[in-house]
């Protein structure tokens, strides 16, 4: 009896159709939950939920139903899921994506579903330029723009010389890229690692020894970063070549870098400590509840869950009304931790990148410190090759 | 100059690392006749023993030998709980069974140890470098690892070659009835064997655990390259792993080191260092598939089977 009044609910639904007022908001996360950096996918969902548990885990009177799917770091899951996450799982919105090469596989599914996709992290160059989509926002940022401030960064340093290093994959070419675009001195060497699994440096680090460059930049995310600062250190190459940094030194790897950060600066758009009142909120709870500081990561993540709900409530929960959802998130019309910002016609940030240091906090625990503002409302350089305007 | 010698060290060493994985993967593959996948799970197992022992003593000496004891004792319990149910099944029983012990070990792990991964910090004396010719300074530990592996080497020649266990695992591993019908315990040489792999392996974890970090799933990938070397080398011959991994080392290492610089010879910086990579990384499967086409059964192929 009661398969039969369910099927008959059902069916009522289905005649209903778009009209029939929507049950719940449906959010599909995708980030990485096994392997070695399961730790970044899990600080995501950690701030995800925090976001959710501070709108009372509502968006515009409809309860929220997160699902989270695991990438595995791997660009064919990462379609895969996302895949069924439009397909199956019906989902208003996707959000997540910490590598590049993952979201660039995955983009065109969900897309092309007119789903909305919330990068929280990933932002590669195609998707800012002539990939851009009226579909995707990034709570982010375009890969390019935080080697760029690096670069600047450097340049007021006086670097003359400079020996870059980062993994070969879609974001390792655009941090290169990014702080070439910037950097004004000259580029003595250059090396693209295996990416994921080449973790030891050992011949990377012997060239930049013989190359004597004033400086190093590296972009290594995750534990590659730990590994890269380990073996800087044991190679003797610190202390005597500065190094500079893009992802490298966050929330989640310093634990494990410990002393080894100190004095090795960075840059970002968020830093723990930013004096507002939405980034005191998450940060303190995020401590409270998790013993750890959040990541740049998480806050990203946080971020996506608000701009989602900003949209949601704009519509007040009619889910089929997706131009309104789309103008509305394009006012970035939420309070963002990182502060205010604007939404350049690609859908990526325009925002402050702040130089970060790490320090010790009062009860003996490192963390990341802003130091200065390097570049203020920053876009990033493809904005001009993506033809949507608004 | 010096940076091709400086390569050659890293290659070196390198190489010496994957003999260490070889050569307990190629004892047990070649004696026991077992495939088995979650040889690269002892690896990280070791690698956290020595992380959290070395925590416990502080010491990083003490600590990696008690790490080397307790992963003998794990390789042994594994054998005598897992393994021995595996004897006398194909090759495709062996992977599948192993494969399950790799998720089994990484779960256990992450309940143990947490899903974060640990450091394991080198004492201040070998955490330095050493002048070892004018201008070239060289991390005193690369070269403690490279002496190290060179006397387990060493000793495993002689433990192999003039001792009476080494005289039953070379007869183990010729005809293993006729060992059994001469009265020898091969349950009990099979125990041991599989434990000695695993100590091996765990040696292996625990010397990289300083410079990579400790975390789940860090013996998947080094495994797959232990078993280009096993296959290069021969399987079930610890000469032909020492030769095969010196010279996966040096080919991946130097691979590497200069295929940048040759390829930006006759193409754009930028696209040399982009194609560069993923040539190099190609080259030690190369080297196994001319390998496998003129001597398919390695290197230094033990005859009897």
């Amino acid at each position: 009896m009661k398969k039969v009044v369910i099927g008959a609910a059902a069916l009522v639904t289905l005649a209903a159709g778009p009209a029939f007022a929507q049950q719940s908001v449906k959010i599909g996360f995708v980030s990485t939950f096994s392997g070695p950096t399961a730790v970044i996918g899990n600080d995501m969902r950690n701030s995800f939920e925090l976001a959710l548990d501070h709108l009372g885990r509502k968006m515009g009177g409809l309860p929220v139903e997160v699902i989270y799917e695991d990438d595995q770091q791997k660009p064919e899951v990462g379609v895969q899921k996302s895949q069924k996450l439009v397909e199956s799982d019906k989902v208003n919105f996707v959000v997540g994506y910490i590598w590049s090469n993952v979201l660039l596989a995955s983009l065109k599914p969900v897309i092309d579903s007119q789903t909305f996709l919330i990068s929280a992290n990933a932002g590669p160059h195609q998707i800012a330029g002539s990939q851009c989509s009226p579909f995707f926002f990034s709570t982010s940022w375009q890969n390019d723009q935080t080697p760029q401030a690096m670069g600047h960064y450097m340049n007021q340093k006086n670097v003359r010389t400079l020996y870059l290093l980062g993994p070969n994959y879609a974001a390792g070419k655009d941090m290169l890229g990014g702080v070439t675009s910037t950097y004004k001195g000259t580029v003595v060497g250059e090396d693209l690692t295996k990416w994921p699994d080449q973790l030891d440096f050992s011949a990377e680090l012997s060239k930049v020894r013989r190359a004597r460059p004033q400086a190093v930049f590296v972009f290594y995310p995750g534990a590659a970063g730990v590994q890269f600062l380990t073996q800087y250190a044991q190679s003797g190459l610190k202390g005597q070549i500065p190094l500079y940094t893009a992802f490298t030194v966050d929330a989640i790897t310093l634990p494990l870098q410990k002393e080894l950060a100190l004095g090795v600066p960075g840059a970002q758009q968020w830093v723990n400590d930013l004096p507002n009142d939405a980034n005191k909120k998450f940060v303190g709870d995020f401590r409270a509840k998790h013993k750890t500081y959040p990541s740049f990561y998480g806050a990203q993540s946080y971020d996506a869950a608000n701009l989602v709900n900003s949209a949601v409530v704009a519509v007040k929960g009619d889910l089929s009304k997706k131009d309104a959802m789309r103008a509305e998130m394009r006012k970035a019309n939420y309070a963002s931790v990182r502060g205010p910002y604007k939404y350049g016609n690609n859908h990526f940030p325009i925002q402050n990148f702040y130089l970060q240091d790490v320090v010790k906090d009062a009860d003996g625990n490192l963390t990341l410190k802003t130091v200065a503002t390097i570049v203020e409302n920053n876009q990033d350089r493809f904005s001009r090759e993506c033809p949507m305007n608004w | 100059m010096l940076l091709v010698l400086e390569q050659c060290l890293n290659g070196l060493q390198f190489g010496l690392l994957l003999f260490l994985l070889a050569a307990g993967l190629t004892l047990v593959f070649g004696i026991m006749d077992l495939v088995n996948l979650a040889h690269g799970s002892l690896y990280m197992v070791g690698a956290y023993f020595a992380a959290t022992f070395t925590a416990w003593t502080g010491s990083f000496i003490v600590g990696a030998l008690l790490a080397l004891g307790a992963t003998l004792i794990v390789g042994m319990a594994v054998e005598v709980i897992a393994m021995r149910r595996l004897y006398g099944r194909d090759h495709l029983d062996h992977v599948l069974g192993t494969f399950g012990l790799i998720l089994f070990f990484n779960e256990l792990v992450r309940i143990i140890w947490g899903p974060a991964g640990m450091s394991l910090q080198l004492p201040g004396w070998l955490n330095a470098w050493i002048e070892i010719l004018p201008d070239l300074e060289y991390p005193t530990y690369r070269i403690a690892i490279i002496v190290t592996a060179l006397v387990v080497a060493l000793f495993l020649y002689l433990m192999v070659m003039r001792t009476r266990l080494g005289m039953l695992i070379r007869a183990g591993a010729s005809n293993r009835e006729m060992t059994g019908a001469l009265g020898i315990n091969i349950n009990l040489l099979y125990t041991i064997v599989f434990g000695l792999g695993a100590a091996l392996a765990a040696l292996a974890g625990l010397m990289q655990a300083p410079i990579q970090t400790v975390q789940i799933g860090m013996g998947e990938n080094i495994l797959i390259l232990a078993f280009v070397v096993i296959i290069i080398g021969g399987i079930g011959s610890i000469r032909g792993a020492f030769i095969a991994a010196i010279l996966v080392g040096l080919i991946d290492t130097l691979g590497r080191a200069f295929l940048p610089d040759l390829m930006r010879l006759f193409m754009s910086s930028r696209g040399a260092s982009q194609v560069a990579p993923a040539l190099s990384s190609m080259l030690i499967y190369l080297l196994m598939a001319i390998v496998l086409v003129v001597r398919p059964a390695g290197l230094f192929p033990v005859s009897n089977k």
